[in-house]
């Protein structure tokens, strides 16, 4: 009682009035509701293998037997090129980051309709739910990168100083599934129809990323503007920094920066500008 | 500084509804679907809110709040009333930020936490003790707050045994408790509540309206929704009253309650999809009246004959349907039920088309006063095909039965209902 009333004195006054146009993003928000953000985290990491009999093994065997399949019809069968790597800790380190990719992106284009609930009953920043539903997959990230290092371990692979950078490319990862995870998620709360083209986009968006195949297939004059898909930097950078083979594509990584960059703001604001209807319309 | 901490000013909130409808001609029903599809093409990128006011025309927006202005004072406690649809659970979600309003203004000072439901965000996978958590951080508490009040919360929910069990194998009632009793150890200053009382059994409900109280006693500034009026006498002090998104009345509560009873313009009857609680796809109640004598009438004095004749419209076939009507006071409250199926034995087979249905009481028990009529059809007991609620009202103008010149009337508060009895006295020495 005696510490509510002592809480009201600093409290600042809240003003609530209709907002036009472009507004700030206020990202200050997101920090003062971060308890909730790790309690809905939490909460997606407690369910997530809640009543199945494999549990957390889901997390390796995705992209373990996707793995197998590759080697076995691209690696063995069509014999596409691996950078003289070992095709399976080729492709399977290109399938890490991508799962998580998938699943996060997966998971936040449908985040705000899955919460709706939260939606039209409780106040907090938006932001929070996609940005939690992203987040949510890096659990199943760690388990699948044992068994990567366990490969590597296989293969006789060293890992070099490269590997440091790694949780840059990681954020990287994350950037882009948030960046296209706001975009999605926001046209879902008015359109149901994004809920369908989620699977599709991502299937698409695997062959279009250089998972199965290196991106020195790519002639090299089109290497850049492949760049424009920030997962062919995400991959190659991973590549890069935990296989430690050649050198790091400087501007096909350069350019999925960038795309991600301007991804990831344009869904930001996209996100704020119809966040306060939300409630009204989902 | 004003010692206001709430205060709204010109509040207005506009909802789009479904798209025009009115007949078309062939090249717009050809060309129709591509301006469609454009549009809303363009609608992704535009927001629906006070830039466009242009493009909506009057008749497909409706105005769920209009000019409301009104302030709060600190510790006050504040009851808001009026009929489904008045626009109170509008004027909670934009207190409390859930949705933007159209125009108009709000400031509040201090901490707010609102309760439009309970139980937000409960997962039936997670544990009772995890479900604290979760429930506890999306109503606005930290980590801190919940760990020191955790004890309490399990106490009132009186849920000990089963904290690590997930809540889906919880009976509604636990599942209730618990919800409510999270709720209930928010630490706002500012709380905003719609209608979370009525869960739970008896006691529970007895339990939860006491904390309420508690919360009121302790100076905190609570804005309560509720449909029962006798809560909100209880516990409010002033009161709002909200008629079709206006404010009509603010100012102590008695004084509110008394202006929402006699002044306010109810449509005669209401067939709408907002007073329906229950429908299915095949079944509906598409009118209905009071009668006497076989006029159709809304007012009655005690004893006379009242009919209520239901027209219903079936697509398919219907055996043993009850028909049911429930007798609402002036507040709301249910004091009596009519259902052919469960009181008195009767059911109907319905043939597809319209039917009518019509329910007799020879001799109206009641008291003056306004009393409402929710209708329903369905299989008595287990489920409803449609229920409309407060579909109709009628008056009692008169019972004085005895002839005393003193009427009995539900404003008295002397109940609704009025029973023949005989008095006797006589000499009896106590031993």
């Amino acid at each position: 009682m005696n510490n509510s009333s002592s809480q009201s004195v600093d409290f600042p006054k809240i003003v609530i009035r209709p907002s036009g146009g472009w507004v700030s993003l206020r990202l200050g928000d997101l920090w003062a509701y971060r308890e909730l953000l790790y309690f809905l985290v939490w909460r997606d990491i407690k369910v997530r293998y809640k009543q199945t009999v494999l549990g957390a093994a889901w997390a390796v065997i995705q992209p373990f037997f996707t793995m197998v399949v590759f080697t076995i019809f691209f690696g063995q069968l069509a014999k596409v090129p691996s950078d003289g790597l070992p095709y399976p800790v080729f492709a399977y380190c290109g399938l890490l980051p991508w799962q998580l990719f998938s699943y996060a992106l997966t998971q936040s284009g449908n985040s705000l309709v899955a919460n709706q609930n939260l939606i039209t009953k409780v106040y907090f920043p938006r932001l929070v739910i996609p940005l939690a539903a992203c987040l949510a997959g890096i659990v199943d990230f760690g388990i699948a990168f044992l068994v990567l290092l366990g490969m590597m371990i296989f293969y006789g692979i060293t890992p070099t100083a490269a590997m440091a950078s790694l949780p840059i490319f990681l954020l990287f990862a994350l950037a882009t599934a948030l960046g296209v995870g706001l975009w999605l998620s926001a046209m879902n709360v008015r359109y149901r129809d994004v809920r369908y083209t989620i699977p599709f986009l991502t299937q698409v968006w695997l062959f279009a990323t250089p998972i199965a195949y290196p991106s020195s297939l790519i002639p090299a004059k089109w290497r850049a503007i492949y760049g424009l898909n920030p997962m062919a930097g995400v991959v190659e950078g991973f590549r890069w920094a935990l296989l430690g083979k050649g050198e790091l594509p400087g501007p096909l990584v350069g350019i999925s920066l960038a795309a991600v960059v301007v991804l990831l703001t344009g869904g930001l604001y996209y996100f704020r500008r119809m966040e306060r209807t939300f409630a009204d319309v989902v | 500084m004003s010692d206001f901490v709430i205060t709204v000013e010109g509040l207005s909130k506009r909802y789009r509804i479904g798209r025009r409808e009115g007949y078309r001609d062939l090249r717009e029903t050809l060309t129709e679907p591509v301006y469609l599809i454009l549009a809303r093409f363009r609608s992704l990128f535009r927001r629906p809110g006070v830039q466009d006011f242009s493009a909506l025309n009057g008749e497909n927006t409706i105005w769920a709040l209009r000019d409301v202005g009104f302030e709060v004072k600190k510790g006050e406690v504040v009851g808001i009333i009026g009929r489904n649809g008045a626009g109170k659970t509008t004027l909670l979600k934009i207190l409390s930020r859930i949705t933007e309003p159209t125009g108009g203004c709000v400031e509040i000072q201090g901490r707010v936490g609102s309760l439009l439901e309970v139980g937000t965000g409960f997962h039936p996978e997670l544990t009772g003790r995890e479900n604290i958590y979760l429930n506890g951080a999306i109503l606005g508490m930290t980590r801190g707050e919940i760990r020191r009040r955790f004890d309490e919360i399990v106490t009132f929910a009186d849920i000990e045994k089963f904290l690590d069990t997930p809540a889906k194998h919880y009976s509604t009632g636990m599942y209730m408790r618990l919800a409510f009793a999270v709720a209930a150890h928010l630490d706002t200053d500012i709380l905003l509540v719609d209608e979370v009382l009525a869960v739970g059994d008896m006691e529970f409900q007895r339990k939860c309206l006491g904390k309420m109280s508690d919360v009121a006693r302790q100076g905190r500034t609570v804005l309560l929704v509720s449909h029962n009026l006798s809560t909100i006498r209880a516990l409010c002090g002033s009161g709002i009253l909200l008629e079709r998104g206006s404010l009509k009345a603010v100012g102590k509560i008695e004084d509110v309650v008394g202006s929402y009873l006699t002044h306010q313009s109810i449509p005669k009857s209401q067939f709408s999809d907002k007073n329906r609680r229950f429908h299915s796809d095949t079944l509906r109640i598409v009118h209905a009246a009071t009668y006497r004598d076989g006029h159709e009438i809304s007012q009655f004095a005690y004893g006379e004959e009242l009919e209520i004749r239901i027209s219903i419209y079936a697509d398919v076939k219907y055996d043993s349907i009850s028909v049911e009507a429930v007798i609402r006071d002036a507040y709301e409250a249910p004091i009596i039920c009519l259902s052919s199926g469960l009181t008195f034995g009767q059911l109907f087979s319905l043939d597809t088309g319209y039917s009518c249905a019509s329910c007799k009481v020879p001799r109206l028990p009641l008291a003056e006063g306004r009393y409402f009529l929710d209708l329903s059809v369905g299989y008595a007991g287990l489920h409803f095909l449609d229920y409309l609620e407060c579909a109709l009202w009628f008056e009692v103008t008169y019972c004085d039965p005895a002839g005393t010149g003193f009427p009995y009337k539900q404003a008295h508060r002397q109940g609704a209902v009025y029973v023949p009895a005989r008095f006797q006295a006589f000499r009896e020495v106590p031993e």
